[in-house]
């Protein structure tokens, strides 16, 4: 009887410690809450307020037609393009080579990979433009090998998480053994694996470029957030606007990636038959 | 030892099971593979030969270099000297791909983003076989494994036995000289174990494949293999028949490892050994002198064990096996013998009843004493 007794008051001071830790848990959540979304409260009212005071939402209509928008759009959807093809054309065989036949080093390429975050930008363009081909100094493509050397920590992770989540070596070697060659086992057998791998670091790679201002600040070319910056001091309520919009579509994007993760772990998990 | 180990297959068998299962695989032979990893041996002189048809199962513990010696037939290794031939051809300098080896490997190995038919037909897609053909045989081999039904299924929707079952039928579906099998049922429960071991050994049989298997399951070795070769240190320790490997090993190592093993202090008397107080000749106890201390290893089969009072052991366990049961019976505080006796006698025993162990007139090898070893 005292144990059954000693059992229900130790399950009482059990329950009452979660419930705090509950209460705990959704108090920091408010906190972030409140944090995050005031500003962009803040800014959605700045952007939609009219010179009477009233409330109106052409200003998102009139984007597109805005001095200057379309170039700077272009030109990043260009640098995206490029910069994805260029991160994707370096990573990929660097991070399968490395997971398969360098699993040593893969700690050490890691470190490596996340150099461009420490690195200040302006140390990172004086060295791209060392080795940069001389036809592309002087072109805003110049950017698309920067945004390369910064995009490759986020590259580089979602494909080494490829990598680890399917049993590459055994992959590769029962293609080989089958009579694939290394093209057949890239193209037939590790991309489409590493599908949802290849969408996140094109997805991070894009939204990257589409938010980076530093580098094309420093290089003096008129990006899209570089335009953004630029005419805030025209149009503010526009510039905020286009701001909101570009934030929007970046979170659609990240959302994007945790929905495809959250498919690819539950395929993974799902039991086959007996 | 009484016998000295060797690395050399010296029992290779004469051309009875090419003969028998039509001759569809290839001669394989290894001479004299080394291979170093650093400090350690992997391979230390290996010769083995595989006659065409033939299954030969490499049996030893982790790091005996069995899977070394797999993945070298593969192409997946190198050797740092020796040869390997497939029906007379030397293997070095082909890659994996250029092989004709189909393998089946530990881990699922299954291309997660195709069906079993284009699993199954990947192989042939490789080989330029046009859709229509290719598709048919992957279907006819899917058949032959029961999973015809499961063809349009991909890897993450069949379970782990149907997934090996599907890549055996890969690695069949390209016809292949070899069919090299890399521990394929380790990962599967018991119950599948079984069902696949059969499977897998019917198929060999009929289609008369070559095959290696690495295994470290000795009950696996033992039930589907022509012949088993025990490895030990990247050496053949021995190969033979399963019955000859469990009625005669030819080292204490090979005798331990297969099968129960029960090893008990003993005597070097003329012509024989004195343990468990009654001598046992003709034992080979060449090279060791009279009265030297030596381990005498028996087998459960081997031992009897009868009720006496005040007997030299008492029976402290009993494990029913069906038509026999194993005993467990403590001579000291330091040794334990395992008894294997008809269970209708056995269940005259009680626990904790005196019994005396005799040892019957079996084969029975010497070894350097190890101290109060007991069974292994």
């Amino acid at each position: 009887m005292v144990a059954v007794t000693g059992t229900g008051t130790a399950r009482t001071g059990a329950l009452a410690a979660s419930a705090r830790r509950s209460w705990g848990r959704w108090v920091v959540l408010l906190a972030a809450g409140v944090y995050f979304l005031v500003p962009l409260y803040a800014a959605l009212r700045f952007a939609v307020q009219t010179p009477t005071g009233g409330i109106s939402l052409g200003v998102f209509g009139g984007i597109p037609a805005q001095q200057g928008f379309a170039d700077a759009f272009g030109l990043s959807i260009n640098l995206a393009l490029v910069t994805t093809l260029i991160t994707l054309a370096l990573m990929v065989p660097t991070a399968i080579y490395v997971h398969l036949r360098l699993p040593q080093v893969q700690r050490l390429f890691e470190g490596i990979t996340i150099l461009p975050i420490v690195i200040p930008p302006v140390v990172l363009i004086v060295g791209v433009l060392q080795v940069a081909p001389a036809a592309l100094k002087g072109t805003p493509y110049l950017l698309a090998l920067e945004y390369a050397v910064l995009a490759m920590p986020f590259a580089y992770r979602s494909l080494a998480s490829g990598l680890q989540a399917m049993n590459l070596k055994t992959l590769v070697e029962a293609s080989r053994s089958l009579g694939g060659g290394w093209f057949t086992t890239a193209f037939r057998v590790l991309l489409p694996n590493l599908r949802s791998a290849l969408l996140a670091a094109t997805i991070l790679t894009v939204a990257l470029v589409l938010g980076e201002y530093t580098m094309a600040s420093l290089d003096q070319y008129e990006t899209f957030p570089v335009w953004v910056v630029v005419f805030d001091q025209e149009n503010a309520h526009v510039s905020v606007a286009v701001s909101l919009l570009a934030l929007i579509g970046t979170w659609l994007l990240l959302i994007l990636i945790s929905l495809i993760d959250t498919r690819r772990g539950h395929r993974a998990s799902t039991p086959g038959e007996s | 030892m009484t016998i000295p180990a060797t690395s050399r297959d010296t029992t290779t068998p004469t051309t009875d099971i090419a003969t028998a299962r039509g001759a569809g695989g290839a001669l394989v032979e290894f001479r004299d593979l080394r291979r170093s990893f650093g400090t350690t041996r992997a391979l230390d002189g290996l010769t083995l030969t595989l006659q065409p048809g033939e299954m030969v199962a490499l049996l030893g513990p982790s790091g005996c270099g069995k899977t070394t010696a797999l993945r070298v037939l593969a192409g997946m290794e190198t050797v740092d000297s020796g040869q390997v031939l497939v029906d007379g051809g030397d293997l070095r300098g082909v890659p994996t791909r250029r092989r004709d080896m189909g393998m089946v490997f530990q881990n699922y190995s299954l291309f997660p983003n195709m069906t079993a038919l284009d699993n199954v037909a990947f192989g042939l897609r490789v080989r330029g076989r046009n859709n229509a053909a290719r598709r048919a045989r992957a279907g006819e081999l899917l058949d032959m494994v029961g999973l015809a039904e499961r063809a349009t299924r991909y890897p993450h929707q069949l379970s782990g036995g149907q997934q090996q079952r599907v890549a055996l039928a890969r690695a069949l579906a390209i016809e292949p000289r070899v069919l090299l099998l890399d521990e394929p049922l380790s990962a599967l429960d018991a119950k599948v174990r079984l069902q696949l071991r059969e499977q897998i050994r019917t198929l060999q049989t009929r289609l008369g494949t070559t095959t290696l298997f690495v295994t470290h399951d000795q009950e696996e070795a033992l039930s589907m293999a022509d012949r088993v070769g025990v490895m030990r240190g990247g050496r053949l320790e021995q190969i033979a028949t399963p019955g000859e490997l469990y009625a005669r090993p030819s080292t204490a190592f090979v005798a331990e490892f297969v099968g129960t093993m029960n090893r008990l202090p003993a005597e070097v008397v003329p012509g024989g050994i004195r343990v468990l107080g009654q001598v046992i000749t003709p034992v080979d106890v060449a090279g060791r002198s009279v009265g030297a201390a030596v381990d005498a290893l028996i087998r459960p089969e081997g031992l009897t064990a009868e009720p006496v009072e005040h007997g030299s052991g008492i029976v402290a366990h009993k494990t029913f096996l069906g038509g026999t049961t194993r005993l467990s019976v403590l001579l000291s505080e330091e040794l334990t013998v395992q008894v294997d006796s008809p269970s209708v006698h056995a269940a005259r025993l009680t626990i904790g009843e005196s019994v005396d162990i005799t040892a019957r007139d079996t084969q029975v090898l010497v070894a350097d004493p190890t101290g109060p070893s007991t069974t292994r």
